[in-house]
């Protein structure tokens, strides 16, 4: 399986979940913390990321990076 | 994330430097954000920040201008498209586009968008239908459905009152000053990437000088439909999507 992951800020994020439900691996989930503004913010709950970017996409607040262990080259 | 944990990763999705980093004020989950994305997405991968302008609607997208990182003038309710008119035509090799909600569209400014198209203005005019006044605090839109409740139709929208969801796309893609017409969407993955297709298809396009290029967006408003952003992903499949389906409604003819 492809090995990715994501970085979320944590700060920018506004807790709507798109995210959440857009991933295809079920990886991400709410924070128990909040954040500055009183959101709760979505962050990597499994390490199975496949670095597909389907959260990055619906992410309204563009809060999410995402990397992905390079394709080999031949 | 600590760095060891990306080492040996590389970078497959970054927010584009074409966003700016100020903190957007659409409440969560609010497809506004997703479109000023992917737009930006466009103008970056295409170099031309630099070339383009950009012209903000009243609505809730009024500050568009604070996130899209590229040359804009606001435009009173409405007349975007005029403004963007104005502007295309003193400054033709500029890449324009305006950027308007549906009450600002497709109510107040029906009359400066029909004429825009009829015109074939050589821009792209970019229509987030949400089906409801986002700003104003949830009123009923030209694009409401029938049922729906908003603010202003508690008992739910009645065409036989009030009329139908007004399909302004639908009537704009007859009009012979119409290069390329699209209705697309937010909601899931697959949508953002035909959407980011349409923005970029349309930029080439300006550079033909042949029409006006259109892309509806049939978007959200977590706000005014008073539901949570998941549950909104639903409703605009299961509801919007019927009255306002995705796809091409014009394509570019090759003469
Ligand atoms: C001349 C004038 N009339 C009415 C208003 C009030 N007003 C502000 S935004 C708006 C409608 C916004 O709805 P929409 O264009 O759908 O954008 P959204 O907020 O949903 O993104 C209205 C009626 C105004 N600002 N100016
Ligand atoms: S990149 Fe894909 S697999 Fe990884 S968290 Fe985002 S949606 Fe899930
Ligand atoms: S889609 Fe973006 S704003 Fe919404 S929960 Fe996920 S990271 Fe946060
Ligand atoms: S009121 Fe609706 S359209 Fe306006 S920012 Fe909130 S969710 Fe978006």
């Amino acid at each position: 399986m492809i090995k990715g992951t994501v970085k979320i800020a944590s700060e920018i994020c506004k807790g709507c979940e798109l995210c959440i439900v857009a991933c295809p691996q079920d990886s991400l989930q709410l924070s128990r913390e909040i954040n500055l503004r009183g959101y709760r913010y979505a962050e990597l709950k499994d390490d199975n990321c496949t670095g597909c970017i389907n959260c990055a996409l619906v992410c309204p607040d563009s809060a999410i990076t995402v990397y992905r262990m390079p394709k080999k080259s031949k | 994330m600590e760095e060891n944990v990306l080492e040996g990763l590389e970078c497959v999705y970054v927010k584009p430097d074409t966003l700016t980093d100020k903190y957007q004020h659409y409440c969560p989950g609010c497809g506004h954000g997703v479109v000023h994305k992917v737009l930006m997405e466009v103008i970056e991968e295409l170099g031309i920040q630099d070339k383009t302008i950009g012209v903000a609607p009243v609505g809730c997208s009024v500050f568009a201008y604070n996130y899209m990182n590229v040359d804009m003038q606001e435009a009173a309710h409405g007349r975007a498209s005029a403004v963007a008119t104005g502007v295309k035509r003193v400054l033709p090799d500029k890449y324009v586009y305006s950027y308007q909600g549906d009450g600002d569209l497709a109510a107040i400014g029906t009359g400066e968008t029909i004429h825009t198209v009829n015109r074939g203005e050589n821009i792209l005019m970019i229509f987030i239908n949400n089906g409801i006044y986002g700003m104003t605090g949830g009123q009923m839109a030209p694009t409401s459905l029938p049922g729906q409740v908003t603010s202003t139709t508690p008992y739910g929208r009645d065409p036989k009152k009030i009329g139908y969801p007004l399909k302004i796309t639908d009537l704009l893609a007859n009009l012979p000053g119409a290069y390329y017409v699209t209705r697309q969407a937010v909601h899931t993955p697959n949508a953002v990437r035909k959407l980011k297709k349409a923005i970029k298809n349309s930029f080439e396009y300006q550079l033909l000088d042949r029409g006006t290029c259109f892309i509806e967006v049939v978007s959200n408003c977590p706000s005014g439909w008073k539901m949570t952003p998941v549950d909104t992903i639903k409703y605009l499949e299961e509801e919007m999507l019927p009255q306002y389906p995705l796809g091409d409604l014009k394509v570019p003819q090759n003469n």
